[in-house]
Order: C-alpha cells, then structure tokens, then sequence
C-alpha cells in the first residue's frame, strides 16, 4: 500500500489562487523522492496538505490508507506525531536549550523522563549534536540548527519524514551532509519526501523526482535514472 | 496493513507511563509559568496589585456588613414592645394582664410600670420635675414593657404579637420600636445585594484583566505554540502554560488583597472598637475569617484560571502552523 496517496487533489485558497491543480501521485512505503518545481509551484502546498496545515478542496489525500479529510479537528495532533517535518528555517525555539527543542514532540506524545533523556540523545547522537545538547540552538551554525530540526523530527520515530527546503540557506557541503542524514532514515525503512529546487543536489542523488509547475504534475523521473 | 518496522516502535507509551508523564508535564508546566512571571517582577507585581485591589474591594464591603450585622443583632436583642393602656385602668388589673402577657410563648418577659412610676422616671430623666408637679393630673399612661422572645428571622411573628397585644381587654396602643430596625434590615439588604454587584462587576474585571494579560503572553509565545501544534500538541497541551499562568496570577491577587485587607482592618480595628466603646458596647471588629480568607484566595485562583482559559480559548484557534 502506498504510504502517501494523492488523488486528483487541487487546493484553491480564498481570494482564488489556485496553489494544486488536479495532481495525483503515491509514495510508496519506505521510499525516498524528491519535489521539485519553481517556488510557488505548490511543493509547500502539497506538503502542507499531509501534515493537514491544510485540507484539500477537492479529491482526496490518504495517508496510511486514511483519508485525512475524514480526519477529526481533534485527531489532526495525533496524524502529526506520526510524521516528521523539517523546515527551511528549521522552527526551533530559542528560549530552551538544544535538547529541550528535540524533546518537545516527546512531551507531547506523553514520554516520562527517563525513556525521553534516552530517545533525545539517541537522536542527537544521530545528527552529531550530541556534545552540543545544553547550548540553546541560537549559539549554533545554520547547518547544525537544521541538524537539530531533523533531529527533532525523527525523535519519535515517524515513519514518514517530510522536509521542505531543508538545504535552502546552507552551502554543497552541508546540504550533502543534511541529504546523506535523510539517506540513512530512509536506509531503515522510514519514507521520505523532500522538497527542494536545489537540481544540482538532486541530480547527484539517485532517487525518484516529481516536479511540479504551477500546481501540476509536470514530470516524473523514476529512481536509478542518474548516469554515473 | 503493513507498517514499516520504524512505525511500529513509534510512540509506544503505556497508559501508566502517560499518566506519569501528564504529571510531569503539570508540574513542569507549573513550575516553568511561575518562573516567567518572576522574571519579569515589576510588570507582574502591578497585575498581582490591580488583582489584588479588584478582589479585596468587595471584600472589604462584605467585612463591614458582617460587622454591621453583628452589631445590629445585640440591638435586635434590645428591642421591646411598649403596650400602653386605657386611662385609669386599675393597678390590679394591670397586674394581671401584665401576669398573661408575661405566659405567651413568644414573650420573654413583661413588666408593668404604672402611670407614677412613669412619671418619676420621666422627671428624674429630664430634669422637669418642677414643671412636672405643677401639672394637676398626671398625663401618663401607665405601660407594660413587653421584650419578645425573638426569632430574627420571623419578622410576622412580631405583628401576629403585636395584633394579638391589641386586642387584649384595657390596651389603647401597641408601639412595636422595631421600625428601625427594620429599615436597618432593608439597608442591610440593600448593602448585601451592592456587595454581589460589586463582586460580580469587579470579578468581571479580574477575568478582563487576566484575560489581556494572558493575551499578550500568547502573543510573545506565537511561535512556541506554532511549533508545538506542527509537532503535534494537542489544545489542552498548547492551553496548560497559559492556565497556569492565569492561576498563578489569581494566586498572587488573591494573597495580596487578603493582606490588605488584613492590614486595613488592624489599622482600623482600634478606632472603631474604641468609638464602639463609647456607646457602651463590648463589640470588637470582626475581621476575616479563616474561611473568608480561603474563600477570597480561591475566588483569586479559579477567576485566574477562568480568565486565562477564555484568554487562550479566543486566541489560540487563530495560531494556525
């Protein structure tokens, strides 16, 4: 079954822009691809539409088999601790330490502090933040804050990541570095989905691309279609 | 369906664990919306003192009437029935009738002063007593002083005595001296009912207060709330700091305005019972009670509480990821 289904959706907002258009496409279980397309073509849109920020004006999302437009105002928070997101400005808090930050989705979900000590360093330790847990995010690098982003994205074990130009503010280096952290999520069978308009980071990846314009499905590149 | 192995180890948190975890979040929740108000003393400690003002206000109305009431309640005590009869009615009948009066079963007592006796009293009172005895006859009737045995609360029993006073054989008159009284009653009345008013508007005020106050501090938090509903947080998780902050803020009210209140009253209580004293009376200011101040402290906590949530219920849906 595929992880992430999208049915003929469109999304128009008041005032009559109209940011999806007709567009249909699955992700499987545990695979990785790329969104690609011009800003404003509707990748944040789209990504908006799975974390239900938004509700699709018409067709149908489904998500784990689940139509998110059945889904309860009350049951939107629970949908949203089963998938991980990651933002181009990564959305820490600055008045907490790096650790308090990652912790944040474990509080929620209900974790008492022992198991969430564990879980949160487990998922430093990941990103290569852990000696960095007691400084408040303010203190680190663009890279490392994006890192401690991801970091809290995954510290509840989602088995779907989403991430929206997560490489946006950072030089080849550090994307590459943010990229291969995606990689290994997706190693142990966590589906991903980012978007990017970085092409060139893109196509040194092997993965399968979806490219949008203006709301559309422009074009597909299947996986293993990266020469040498 | 088939879930990748990753999600099925996801949020696998057992009930008991939660609830230790829901603790853990109060108290944290708790201890962390405290903190913020220490650390910004001076702006919180003005809200604590408009709190604490609006609180003790309808307080300090309601101590007064307590006191009031208390003194009125000796005077209730005092308060006599004057039986006066037809002229020239005969000492024995008199004797008599003040010997039946005495044996109703609301009537704690009667005594009969005659028309002499009156008149004696009446002189040595005024000082007349040349103008006195130059009278030929003696204008006074002669009274039986009837002091009923008082159920405050049953005001007819008073006029059922009354009627049943006058229509006894040798009776001109009933004065009941309890017209006073009465409208003390209604002022009484009147002064309890200013009291709810007052505490309603100013209650109205504390929950505007809070309200604005916790407003604001959703407003400084906007990202914070942001984050925690992307990642999940549910509305009763993104309302606890708030709440917290509202019942803290109520707390702070509800203590300062009972130690006003309290200072107001030791800085009174000397003038008052010594002006009290003067009129004979061995009354002493009542200040509040163990329960009052309980009651004004909790009043402070759940108006708190109350104007936060309407604070956080109004703007929160309007904090969307």
């Amino acid at each position: 079954m595929a992880h992430v289904r999208f049915d003929r959706v469109s999304k128009s907002y008041p005032g009559g822009h109209q940011a999806l258009t007709d567009l249909s496409f699955e992700l499987a279980q545990g695979e990785m691809a790329f969104l690609t397309g011009h800003s404003g073509a509707g990748k944040s849109t789209l990504l908006k539409l799975i974390m239900l920020m938004e509700k699709a004006s018409q067709g149908q999302v489904l998500v784990d088999g689940v139509n998110l437009a059945r889904v309860a105002n009350s049951q939107i928070p629970y949908h949203r601790r089963r998938v991980g997101v990651v933002f181009q400005n990564h959305q820490l808090l600055f008045d907490r330490s790096v650790f308090e930050n990652v912790a944040l989705p474990l509080r929620i979900s209900g974790y008492t502090s022992r198991d969430l000590e564990r879980r949160v360093r487990a998922a430093l330790d990941k990103v290569g933040l852990l000696s960095k847990e007691k400084q408040n995010p303010i203190e680190l690098s663009g890279g490392e804050q994006q890192r401690v982003g991801i970091a809290r994205a995954v510290v509840n074990k989602p088995s779907l990541i989403l991430a929206d130009e997560p490489t946006g503010n950072l030089d080849p280096k550090l994307s590459g570095e943010i990229m291969g952290l995606f990689e290994q999520f997706n190693g142990v069978g966590v589906s991903v989905l980012v978007a990017s308009h970085d092409l060139a980071l893109i196509n040194r990846m092997d993965y399968r691309v979806i490219g949008l314009n203006q709301g559309r499905l422009a074009g597909e590149r299947a996986a293993g279609g990266v020469r040498g | 369906m088939a879930k990748p192995s990753a999600s099925n180890q996801q949020s696998r948190v057992t009930m008991q664990s939660q609830g230790s975890a829901y603790i853990q979040h109060h108290k944290l929740m708790a201890v962390d919306s405290l903190k913020r108000l220490l650390a910004a003393p001076a702006a919180s400690l003005m809200t604590w003192l408009v709190l604490a003002i609006a609180l003790s206000l309808p307080m300090t109305l309601y101590v007064a009437l307590e006191n009031v009431k208390q003194l009125s309640r000796n005077w209730d005590q005092s308060s006599q029935i004057s039986v006066y009869l037809k002229k020239g009615v005969m000492s024995r009948f008199a004797d008599e009738l003040t010997a039946e009066i005495a044996d109703f079963p609301n009537v704690s007592s009667a005594v009969y002063i005659s028309p002499e006796q009156a008149l004696k009293e009446f002189s040595v009172s005024t000082g007349l007593s040349d103008v006195i005895f130059g009278l030929d006859d003696n204008p006074l009737p002669g009274v039986i002083s009837v002091i009923p045995r008082l159920n405050s609360q049953d005001e007819n029993g008073l006029e059922q005595l009354q009627q049943k006073l006058e229509a006894l054989r040798h009776v001109d008159s009933v004065q009941l001296d309890l017209i006073w009284v009465k409208r003390l009653y209604q002022f009484m009345e009147l002064g309890q009912r200013l009291v709810w008013a007052l505490a309603a508007l100013l209650g109205l005020a504390v929950l505007l207060i809070i309200g604005n106050t916790i407003r604001l501090s959703i407003e400084n938090r906007r990202d914070e709330i942001r984050v925690v509903k992307l990642v999940g947080g549910t509305d009763a998780f993104v309302r606890r700091p708030f709440l917290y902050t509202g019942l803290w803020f109520g707390l702070g009210g509800g203590i300062i305005a009972w130690i006003l209140l309290s200072i107001g009253l030791f800085w009174l209580s000397g003038p008052v019972e010594q002006l009290i004293s003067l009129y004979g009376s061995d009354f002493s200011l009542k200040g509040l009670g163990f329960s009052d101040s309980l009651l004004l402290i909790f009043d402070g906590v759940i108006l708190g509480w109350l104007g936060a949530w309407l604070a956080v219920s109004r703007h929160l849906s309007t904090i969307e990821p």
